[in-house]
């Protein structure tokens, strides 16, 4: 056998052990994956990430449907998606049920992301924008493109939130290359998605982010809140890395845009 | 919300001048350490982050007593003596300051706020060791004057606005839309109000600054990559950095030409800032703007940033907005009262 020969045929059996290693860490949530770590140490999430589902238009499993506004066709209709919620069944109490239908029948009129308000946790994670994640030892700051929401999470021993707020209050603690996030104190302004799905202030999340390789992330998050829910129940999607070479965070700073619809009618009236 | 920005500070954002709250006196660290080059106390090196960078990180506070630009009388002279200083301390501790900047210092916050209230005691204060009498460096110590295309552009912004101040919400200021707030404008001049803490975290390749005010953030990549496109415009324009030494410089283009941006300048505003961690307890700032359609030349200016306690309070400054409801409303039920009296 040509010297040659047994050297490309070493290659490429190489070339293909290696790529069956990297798909089968990318696909299956495979616990073999160890993330990279940072210089100090810990699992790397350092990055731009984004989800790429439905689940802001409604968690759970939906066909397609027309958008809000008639004249603007197809552009603005909702995307149909499988839904994100365990079992897919939102555990409401039977008051609370009532109320998620009124928010879905209006949501227009209702929904904190129409006005531009801060998107609260974890819907935060699954608008469709991107976010990213500077981690540094003691804190990791989660900066959202939407609103310019950012979160700074605590990973040192707990602290308790000074007071409410629309994105809450965070304390980080690993679990072997597992970030949990453990988020309280949220105000009851926000939504989890456009079918007006809700919470109250007594919303406790608790957030699993765990790298599946290099680009991808399992994120799970567990909603508790028994003032409208019966028990707990879970959410979970991938979120993949900006890959691009120059991503960034731009501004969406949203207020301008929904300013007609908040104060419009206080306009002058011509003529006055 | 915490919607106390007051319209009657926007003159006050450039007099910028508020005590600072220091803890305790600022180890190892006098007015020199801010004339050249910055050195810190014997044995002191620059803290990394464990990927070896200069560590930047903490929450700090831009007050200082320094006014901005150098009150008329100071002449050329770049540095209060020790004597001078102690005298101006004494003053402003003692709320004796007079008119704005009479002294080159503080006019303290009791102009809008009882500070007792807050747990500010002034007797207790400690003050910036920054002794400069102006934030501005260089002999001249102010803002260079205005090229007069400048002055005609922003004049006539404002001449379209005259007249329909309360018309509708773009008639009205930013910081009253809850858009872009004094304080959080770029550069990061400290200015007499409050929720001036800035927390910076760095993750590998960025650096990340959080405002308090209205949780404006930037994360900036420090890796030296080029603007963005030109075609892309923002409030906050688009900084890019690099590490030079233990600096952390971070150059922002790209802002925006719909609002009139930092002391009057346009879109073509070049900003470079400087990070130099100098002690334990300061960062000093450094910044230098230009802009070739407002001024005749680039300036300059340092500000030192003190350590300080958190947290760092969410501002959610647009879901709590009232005010601009509120300002709109009464503009619109005093026309229809001044037409009912037409009418009569």
């Amino acid at each position: 056998m040509p010297r040659w020969f047994s050297d490309s045929i070493l290659i490429r059996v190489a070339v293909v052990g290696f790529v069956c290693l990297a798909a089968t860490s990318a696909v299956g949530q495979t616990p073999t994956y160890r993330a990279p770590r940072t210089a100090g140490g810990k699992p790397d999430l350092n990055g731009i990430w984004q989800a790429l589902n439905t689940a802001n238009w409604d968690l759970q499993g939906h066909a397609a449907g027309a958008g809000p506004v008639p004249s603007l066709g197809a552009v603005f209709a909702t995307p149909p998606g499988l839904g994100v919620v365990e079992g897919d069944e939102i555990p409401y109490l039977p008051q609370a049920a009532a109320k998620k239908k009124q928010n879905q029948a209006s949501w227009v009129m209702l929904d904190p992301e129409v006005k531009c308000y801060l998107p609260g946790v974890p819907r935060a994670t699954y608008l469709p924008y991107p976010f990213q994640i500077v981690q540094s030892q003691n804190v990791i700051m989660i900066s959202y493109e939407y609103a310019g929401a950012v979160r700074v999470i605590n990973m040192q021993a707990p602290t308790k939130a000074p007071a409410e707020s629309w994105m809450g209050w965070s304390n980080g603690h690993w679990e072997g290359d597992t970030l949990v996030i453990d988020v309280t104190s949220q105000n009851d302004e926000t939504w989890f998605d456009r079918a007006g799905n809700f919470h109250s202030d007594a919303l406790h999340v608790v957030e699993r982010y765990t790298p599946l390789g290099a680009d991808t992330l399992s994120y799970e998050a567990t909603i508790e809140d028994s003032k409208v829910f019966s028990r707990p129940w879970k959410i979970s999607m991938p979120l993949y890395r900006r890959v691009e070479k120059n991503a960034r965070l731009l501004e969406f700073r949203c207020v301008e845009f929904a300013e007609e619809l908040l104060y419009g009618h206080l306009r002058k009236k011509p003529g006055n | 919300m915490s919607h106390r920005w007051h319209p009657s500070t926007a003159a006050l954002a450039t007099a910028i001048l508020l005590l600072l709250f220091v803890q305790g006196p600022v180890a190892g660290q006098t007015a020199s350490s801010t004339t050249k080059r910055p050195t810190a106390g014997k044995g002191w090196t620059t803290p990394r982050t464990p990927d070896g960078k200069p560590d930047l990180e903490g929450i700090w506070t831009n007050a200082t007593l320094t006014p901005l630009e150098r009150r008329k009388g100071v002449g050329t002279k770049e540095f209060y003596t020790d004597q001078e200083f102690a005298e101006l301390a004494r003053r402003v501790r003692n709320g004796d300051v007079g008119e704005e900047a009479d002294i080159g210092a503080a006019a303290p916050q009791a102009l809008r706020y009882d500070l007792s209230l807050y747990g500010f005691d002034l007797t207790k204060a400690t003050f910036a060791s920054n002794k400069r009498t102006s934030l501005i460096v260089g002999p001249e110590g102010v803002v260079p004057p205005m090229l007069p295309e400048a002055i005609k552009r922003n004049a006539e912004i404002a001449a379209k606005n005259k007249g329909h101040e309360f018309d509708g919400h773009e008639n009205r200021p930013l910081q009253e839309r809850c858009i872009l707030l004094g304080q959080e404008r770029l550069p990061m001049v400290a200015s007499a109000n409050d929720n001036n803490l800035l927390q910076i975290v760095q993750g590998p390749g960025w650096v990340a600054m959080l405002h308090e005010i209205n949780h404006h953030t930037r994360v900036i990549p420090t890796d030296a990559r080029p603007h963005v496109a030109p075609t892309i415009r923002q409030w906050q324009g688009d900084s890019v950095g690099r590490w030079e030494g233990n600096t952390l410089v971070v150059d922002t283009t790209n802002f925006t030409g719909l609002t009139v941006n930092f002391r009057g300048s346009g879109e073509k505003l070049h900003l470079v800032e400087r990070f130099t961690r100098i002690s334990n307890d300061t960062i000093l700032y450094q910044f230098t703007v230009d802009d070739p359609t407002t001024w005749a030349r680039p300036w300059t200016a340092e500000i030192p940033l003190t350590k300080t306690e958190g947290p760092v309070y969410e501002w959610a400054c647009h879901e709590g907005n009232t005010m601009i409801s509120n300002i709109l409303r009464g503009a619109r039920v005093a026309e229809d009262e001044a037409a009912r009296k037409t009418a009569k």
